[in-house]
């Protein structure tokens, strides 16, 4: 069985953004750039799990970026992949990527694709889903549980309010979360190893574009915090009441 | 040409923040000059459907097959594609949320259509049609023109709150055929947490974190969350210790909240639990350092024991609530 599992290259979570060129773009200096965690810690870690178990053969890796991004995804390799793959192609668009990834996935043939909840520089959560529909594959999102029995795949997943389980005939897409996988930290041999093992970089055919970023704004600062007394709860109350307005 | 907006429902009662999205298309739609149809999937009364006339709906499209009172995203994809092609619709509107995260993206790639996820804004259509969302993870926002002909926007629940007014849609079957494929996923079983507010909709949350000290502490958290409606949540180590389950943890690794409350009790701050809850509209935070990063975020702050005040709060919101009835 082969799995293909999505890695996206993000700011570490305690990067502070700051905008460039008249607010179009992000500043990268002195950003840390780190594995999407949803990726790392749920998709690529199950997956890892799944191959020590005898049940996956093959993980292979793959992520959309230039040249930059090669020490994000091997890192991911150190975590455990068989191969990983770099589509050479910028891309903040989740329908670009999905283009480009399912173009590759395609010609390979997986069993099993898996990607995080979304990631957390555009938050939009919908790779999965087109990579899914790209694919003419079945799609289970926010799963929090993934179980492989035979040709099938048991998942458990969020719902609103609760959790619900399918089961559904292999291949298919995943979107993954916490509960998935336990976190583990990469060893020394994993990270040695790595280096040997291939990094595929792929040009991608152009798409045309369907969306495109004009510009960015940082949130305005909070207006300044109203301290109100421990002994005066009912004051706390009234302010919730006549100025926030949410009770 | 209308608008089509795809309402969700649980046990065929229509989800509040489905209002909101009808509303929202009808904005939109009021803007072009054309109207709005909503889509609504599976076993749903149809009283339930004419009100969404009162949140600017002209028409319901109905598709009645009760498999679709499951989450399946080819067949929805497949009925809202089909909805849309029958009003001949260039604009698509779900919410952003579990099944419209499913959902809209299968029918952007389908249609070719640009999509904008956690939609915060109406498109502006001075440069071309623009939306604002929120990136890495609410500290900072961007603007997203679509370019294609077809436009889908998933729209942040609790971002624009619906104002009911006179209305009466018409509602209209639609058939969709299906096929076996469209429904691969097998439910085997439903698990609902009952007689809680699920945690993602609260408008109200109560959330707790280490400062509570253990979870025999969590009962005057629990008062406080139940004397307001609102539902509980709770930092990492807090779920991490088995004090509370782990479906109540927000954060970077857990879930993510905008209700219009968040009270904070006992969480510093960190900024990965700020990551889950920074599009909370008003934010409290208890804590008794008065350094704690979470009073950066805050609006109202109260500083002190946690253990002393959650009870004042309780009672301080019950008398009011005897006075507002
Ligand atoms: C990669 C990564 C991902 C993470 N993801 C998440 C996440 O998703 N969600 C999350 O929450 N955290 C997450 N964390 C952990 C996060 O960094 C913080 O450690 C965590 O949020 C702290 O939880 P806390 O505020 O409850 O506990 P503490 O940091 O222990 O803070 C307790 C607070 O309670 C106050 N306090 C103590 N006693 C009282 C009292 N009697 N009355 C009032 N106040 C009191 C203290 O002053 C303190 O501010 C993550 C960390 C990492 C590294």
């Amino acid at each position: 069985m082969k799995i293909l599992v999505c890695i996206s290259q993000v700011p570490d979570t305690s990067t502070k953004i700051v905008l460039k060129n008249n607010n179009t773009s992000v500043n990268s200096d002195g950003v840390t750039y780190v594995i999407n965690p949803y990726d790392e810690w749920y998709a690529l870690i199950r997956a890892i799990e799944l191959k020590e178990s005898g049940i996956a053969t093959e993980i292979h890796l793959i992520t959309v970026g230039k040249a930059d991004v090669e020490p994000v995804i091997r890192k991911a390799l150190a975590l455990g992949g068989d191969e990983a793959v770099r589509i050479d192609a910028e891309s903040n668009d989740p329908y670009e990527t999905a283009h480009y990834i399912a173009e590759y996935a395609a010609g390979v043939g997986y069993d099993l694709i898996l990607c995080g909840k979304e990631s957390i520089d555009y938050n939009n959560g919908t790779t999965g889903a087109m990579l899914a529909e790209l694919l003419d594959l079945d799609y289970i999102g926010f799963a929090t549980g993934i179980s492989i029995e035979a040709n099938t795949a048991v998942i458990n997943r969020e719902i609103e309010g609760g959790e619900e389980t399918d089961a559904c005939n292999l291949p298919l897409v995943i979107s993954c979360q916490k509960g998935v996988a336990e976190a583990r930290i990469p060893n020394m041999r994993g990270i040695m190893a790595a280096r040997t093992r291939p990094l595929k970089i792929i040009t991608p055919s152009g798409i045309t574009a369907v969306a495109e970023i004009l510009s960015y704004e940082l949130p305005p600062a909070k207006a300044g915090i109203k301290l109100v007394s421990p002994d005066d709860m009912d004051e706390l109350v009234q302010l919730l009441h006549t100025e926030a307005k949410v009770i | 040409m209308s608008v089509i907006v795809l309402v969700e429902h649980t046990g065929g009662i229509i989800k509040k923040q489905s209002f909101e999205a009808v509303q929202y298309a009808a904005q939109i739609a009021g803007k072009m000059g054309t109207t709005v149809t909503a889509v609504a999937l599976g076993s749903v009364a149809e009283a339930e459907m004419e009100n969404l006339g009162q949140y600017g709906a002209q028409k319901v499209l109905h598709v009645a097959d009760s498999r679709l009172d499951e989450l399946h995203s080819r067949a929805y994809a497949g009925a809202l594609i089909a909805a849309a092609q029958k009003e001949n619709s260039k604009v698509i509107v779900t919410l952003h949320d579990i099944k419209g995260r499913a959902v809209a993206p299968r029918v952007a790639v389908k249609l070719k259509a640009g999509l904008v996820a956690g939609a915060l804004s109406f498109p502006d259509t001075e440069k071309g049609f623009v939306i604002k969302k929120a990136v890495f993870s609410g500290k900072a926002f961007a603007y997203i023109n679509i370019l294609s002909d077809v436009k889908v926007i998933m729209l942040m629940p609790n971002t624009f709150p619906a104002k009911k007014e006179e209305g009466k849609a018409i509602v209209e079957q639609l058939d969709v055929s299906f096929s076996e494929k469209d429904f691969g996923v097998k439910v085997k079983s439903v698990n609902k947490v009952t007689g809680e507010v699920p945690l993602a909709d609260a408008e109200l949350v109560v959330s707790g974190g280490r400062g509570l000290k253990g979870p025999e502490n969590w009962g005057i958290l629990e008062d406080l969350a139940k004397e307001l409606g609102a539902a509980t949540a709770c930092s990492r180590p807090v779920a991490d210790s088995h004090w509370r389950p782990h479906h109540e943890h927000v954060g970077q690794t857990g879930g993510t909240v905008r209700p219009n409350l968040y009270i904070a009790v006992g969480i510093s701050g960190a900024i990965q639990h700020l990551a889950g809850v920074n599009g909370s509209k008003t934010i409290v935070v208890i804590n008794k350092d008065p350094e704690a990063p979470f009073f950066k975020a805050a609006n109202y702050g109260v500083v002190g024991d946690a253990l002393e005040i959650l009870p004042r709060l309780t009672a301080a919101v019950k008398k009011f609530k005897e006075h507002h009835q």
